[in-house]
């Protein structure tokens, strides 16, 4: 099994398995609950916050990477205080690539999120609360269940986001074997090197067993939730 | 002791709403009203679901809500039993998971879940899920779950409304059984006139968003000014009564009423038995002069109460040829004529009148407070 995968493919891959996991995980708790705040509520700034998390699906990825180098670089604004109050920096190094893929999945995962919870019949909370629960019980028993699955959609999108991430990732965090060169950037490092084409070739193979392995799995395991929910399928 | 005063401003339509009762003694109170009135927007705010922009809420001397006070207490801390329309299951639970899920509950009250499955018949469920259900035992698990929450009062919105003939004939009886054998109070909520016979004690009728009336069912159905609020569909008086004699001979059942004896083909009850007579509007005639050489054998005596408003729709031409009328036989009763009849008769409010009974529904539940079933009696 070792013998399949090279060394460096290996590393490629245990780092792309390793950042697409961190960021997904990252951004789950944020996107569950900007998911929450536009799906349930009314504020002031409401739109200006919707475009804001819409934004990196719609600018070149290039200028998210722009963005977070400026603000989280070791002399960006927020950067600079991390390294200052923490000693952490996080620019070139796989938490950064991390952050990235993050940041360039939250749309993706925040917008599955949020049509699951906008389904999710209010009238079974309120009988919920008439029950006698108290909002977290409502919450846990009823609401999450209820979207579990658009939860597993979301995740499963910012999890093949953060795999397939590159022109955030290459701008913020650059393109260093080992630290921070997840498979499409080492891709993209054998397609520049003369001779790299076999390399290049193996590694978007790589790219697609990992991908088709993902959704397989989460395709089964929302069926198993929704079998789970709605009692029959 | 419920006691509600709330005023709600919606876009297109407003609640200014006070009702006060007594609902240990009444049983049923039924909130009867047509689509659209405002009656689950009022049982949404004594739940809680539903927040008045000013007013009162108190249930048995406790403040739920007060908008001068402050005080909005939670739906979850009102001990309130709601039971939906739509039943409102929890679709990733089993039925048993659904029936304990209020079933921590400390109110004062306390269900035993054998008890409630078998009351509503629902024990051989207890493994399913909920889409696995018919609609009728989907209510049934429903009306189960919020019992075993062990709520002080139950709150029922529409519970038949989205059930079919079979179904709602299906459901009645358990909410009767509710009511006898429970002793809880209920607000049932409904726009059929029939269920809320069969049903309540009292009623408080609900138009455009306020109380155009509030008492014994009996009194309000009689009133023919509220006539277009509780329907010319099966119009007709309730009248209490209590069985006095059996004419074994005859095979009759003697019934002490307000209005003086009537005699019904016989009833399986003891002497003293209480229970309630309906009689439809249209099984009902009048004389001036006490008739002789009839077969009728109910005449009660009584004078002209009230005459009712020609009713003039255009699509319902046979229906303006008619007239209600109520007359008082120490209950009010309310009678169906001809127009024709009204004016060769002459009658006018206080003239003396003879009822002519042609028959007599008689609701066992609704009195009686045991289980049986309804017996209609017609004949003359």
């Amino acid at each position: 099994m070792t013998d399949l995968l090279s060394p460096a493919e290996w590393e490629a891959l245990a780092l792309s398995l390793r950042v697409a996991v961190v960021s997904m995980l990252g951004c789950l708790p944020v996107a569950l609950a900007l998911a929450f705040l536009l799906a349930r509520f009314r504020f002031p700034g409401k739109a200006l916050l919707d475009g804001l998390i819409h934004l990196p699906l719609v600018v070149p990825p290039v200028v998210v990477g722009y963005l977070l180098l400026v603000m989280l670089g070791r002399k960006g604004i927020v950067g600079a205080w991390l390294f200052d109050v923490f000693g952490v920096s996080i620019a070139f190094t796989w938490k950064g690539a991390a952050v990235a893929a993050a940041v360039m999945a939250l749309p993706l995962a925040v917008r599955a999120m949020r049509l699951a919870i906008e389904n999710v019949d209010r009238g079974l909370e309120d009988a919920a609360k008439t029950l006698g629960a108290q909002p977290l019980k409502v919450f846990a028993t009823v609401t999450m269940p209820l979207i579990a699955p658009g939860i597993l959609v979301g995740a499963l999108l910012a999890f093949a986001r953060a795999l397939g991430e590159f022109g955030a990732t290459i701008t913020f965090v650059s393109n260093i074997p080992g630290e921070t060169q997840t498979i499409p950037l080492a891709l993209y490092a054998q397609i520049q090197t003369p001779g790299g084409e076999a390399a290049a070739a193996r590694l978007a193979a790589i790219s697609i067993a990992v991908a088709l392995i993902a959704m397989i799995a989460s395709e089964y395991m929302a069926r198993r939730i929704r079998r789970s929910i709605g009692g029959v399928e | 002791m419920i006691e509600l005063r709330a005023k709600k401003q919606f876009p297109s339509f407003a609640i200014d709403a006070e009702i006060e009762i007594d609902a240990e003694d009444s049983g049923i109170v039924a909130l009867f009203g047509k689509s659209g009135c405002g009656k689950t927007s009022i049982i949404n705010m004594i739940a809680g679901l539903l927040r008045p922009d000013a007013g009162k809420v108190v249930i048995d001397d406790r403040v739920l809500f007060d908008s001068k006070a402050g005080i909005d207490i939670p739906p979850y801390r009102r001990d309130i039993g709601y039971v939906f329309q739509d039943a409102r299951l929890f679709p990733h639970m089993t039925v048993k998971s659904n029936l304990l899920y209020g079933a921590g509950r400390e109110s004062g009250t306390r269900f035993d879940l054998d008890l409630i499955t078998e009351l509503l018949d629902i024990g051989h469920l207890l493994t399913r899920r909920p889409g696995e259900l018919s609609g009728g035992e989907k209510q049934r698990v429903s009306i189960g779950r919020t019992i075993l929450s062990n709520p002080r009062i139950l709150l029922m919105d529409e519970p038949l409304a989205s059930l079919d003939g079979a179904r709602k004939a299906e459901i009645l009886p358990f909410i009767q059984r509710l009511r006898d054998e429970l002793g809880l109070p209920i607000i049932y909520v409904s726009h059929s006139i029939e269920e809320v016979v069969r049903l309540a004690d009292v009623m408080v009728l609900i138009d455009e968003g306020r109380v155009a009336a509030s008492g014994d069912v009996g009194d309000i159905t009689s009133r023919l000014d509220l006539y277009p609020l509780t329907g010319r569909y099966e119009a007709g008086s309730v009248i209490a009564a209590t069985v006095k004699d059996l004419d074994a001979d005859y095979g009759l059942t003697v019934l002490d009423t307000p209005g003086g004896d009537i005699r019904v083909p016989q009833l399986s009850l003891s002497p003293g038995s209480a229970l309630r007579l309906r009689i439809r509007a249209r099984d009902v005639a009048l004389a001036i002069e006490r008739p002789t050489g009839t077969s009728f054998q109910n005449i009660l005596n009584g004078t002209v109460r009230e005459i009712g408003e020609r009713i003039h729709t255009r699509s319902d031409a046979a229906a303006d040829a008619m007239v209600e009328v109520s007359v008082d036989i120490g209950a009010p009763l309310r009678v169906r004529i001809t127009r024709k009849s009204l004016d060769e008769l002459g009658l006018r409010i206080g003239s003396p009148v003879y009822a002519l009974i042609k028959a007599v529904a008689i609701d066992k539940h609704t009195l009686g407070r045991g289980a049986g079933s309804e017996h209609a009696a017609r004949y003359s």
